[in-house]
């Protein structure tokens, strides 16, 4: 069954206080080199049958309106099987994308 | 006047919200997350709490709930609605607020009596409090710093739509100390503090004269019997 991934991050302007405390914690192990740290999500999700165009438009609408909250975050990347969705070429009954 | 309590899983202060609307003076509704029934009350109550365990993000899951159809419905035809910490989050996942909450700055939780001024005396739920009048209520949260883009923040702000602010100690990191705000109409109420933990004596913050003696909370459900009763 094919997966699609979504990606979501904390919006580059506003404080990650999760991404702050490991940064902070890596600067006291020692490992300074590393010097920032952003934490976001990852969402596995498996579909029954084929993705399509549809299915690929219907899980974007989620990614945007449920996954992630577009007030503080941001659907960085969709990927299907691994390969980033808009690099895909899906065809939907009498429309091609 | 007929106040309803929506129960999600996970909510922790849906009984103490119907207390406060009996002490109040109005009658609590029990309704519940799953039904598409608001039951005819006049008035709605997110209560506080952790629904669905704050997974995804706080208030996310529940703002799909099969009632919120209904009190986003009613939220729109200017149903009296108050959002709770929890409900506060589920009003922002709704959209029936402007912005969001993230984790607090210090990233812990915190739980302390708080200190606000009541910035906007002609909503709903705060038309019984004198203007730019300081209460203390209880705060208790994980996720409860108030975010939204630049652009928003000064529309809110412009508009009137800050009801509270934090006073002396911003307990979480919000945006211009903001701990509540309305939608445009003012029949839509957020806050993060818990109003419904400060409504009788012996049970609220400790004030000068006597512990446990605050009951600055419960105007909140006054104003909204009297902005029902103004309606009639």
């Amino acid at each position: 069954m094919p997966t699609i991934v979504v990606e979501v991050m904390p919006k580059a302007e506003l404080l990650d206080p999760q991404g702050k405390a490991v940064a902070a914690s890596l600067a006291r192990l020692g490992k300074s080199q590393f010097t920032g740290v952003r934490i976001g999500k990852r969402f596995e999700v498996t579909v029954e049958g084929a993705v399509d165009a549809a299915t690929l438009a219907e899980l974007r609408e989620l990614a945007v309106d449920m996954f992630s909250n577009s007030v503080i975050e941001d659907v960085v990347e969709i990927t299907v099987d691994g390969v980033v969705a808009t690099d895909l070429d899906l065809t939907v009954a009498g429309e091609t994308h | 006047m007929r106040i309803g309590v929506i129960t999600f899983p996970g909510s922790l202060d849906d009984r103490d919200a119907q207390r406060a609307i009996r002490i109040a003076g109005a009658t609590p509704v029990a309704l519940w997350h799953g039904e598409h029934d608001l039951k005819g009350v006049d008035a709605i109550v997110l209560p506080g709490g952790f629904s669905y365990g704050d997974y995804l993000r706080a208030g996310a899951i529940a703002s799909h709930a099969p009632i919120m159809a209904e009190v986003i419905d009613a939220a729109n035809k200017g149903v009296p609605v108050l959002g709770i910490c929890n409900g506060f989050q589920m009003l922002a996942e709704a959209r029936l607020v402007p912005g969001a909450h993230t984790r607090n700055a210090h990233q812990q939780f915190i739980r302390r009596d708080q200190k606000l001024r009541v910035e906007n005396v002609a909503t709903d739920w705060t038309n019984n409090y004198s203007a730019g009048a300081e209460i203390i209520i209880p705060l208790k949260n994980a996720d409860g710093r108030y975010v939204a883009d630049a652009e928003t923040i000064k529309r809110v702000e412009g508009e009137g739509q800050v009801v509270f602010r934090y006073v002396d100690v911003n307990p979480n990191g919000s945006m211009n100390d903001i701990a509540g705000v309305s939608n445009e109409r003012g029949n839509v109420v957020g806050l993060m503090p818990h109003p419904e933990h400060a409504v009788e004596e012996g049970f609220g913050p400790d004030t000068s004269l006597a512990m446990s003696s605050g009951t600055d909370g419960l105007a909140f459900f006054t104003s909204a019997i009297r902005t029902l009763t103004a309606a009639v």
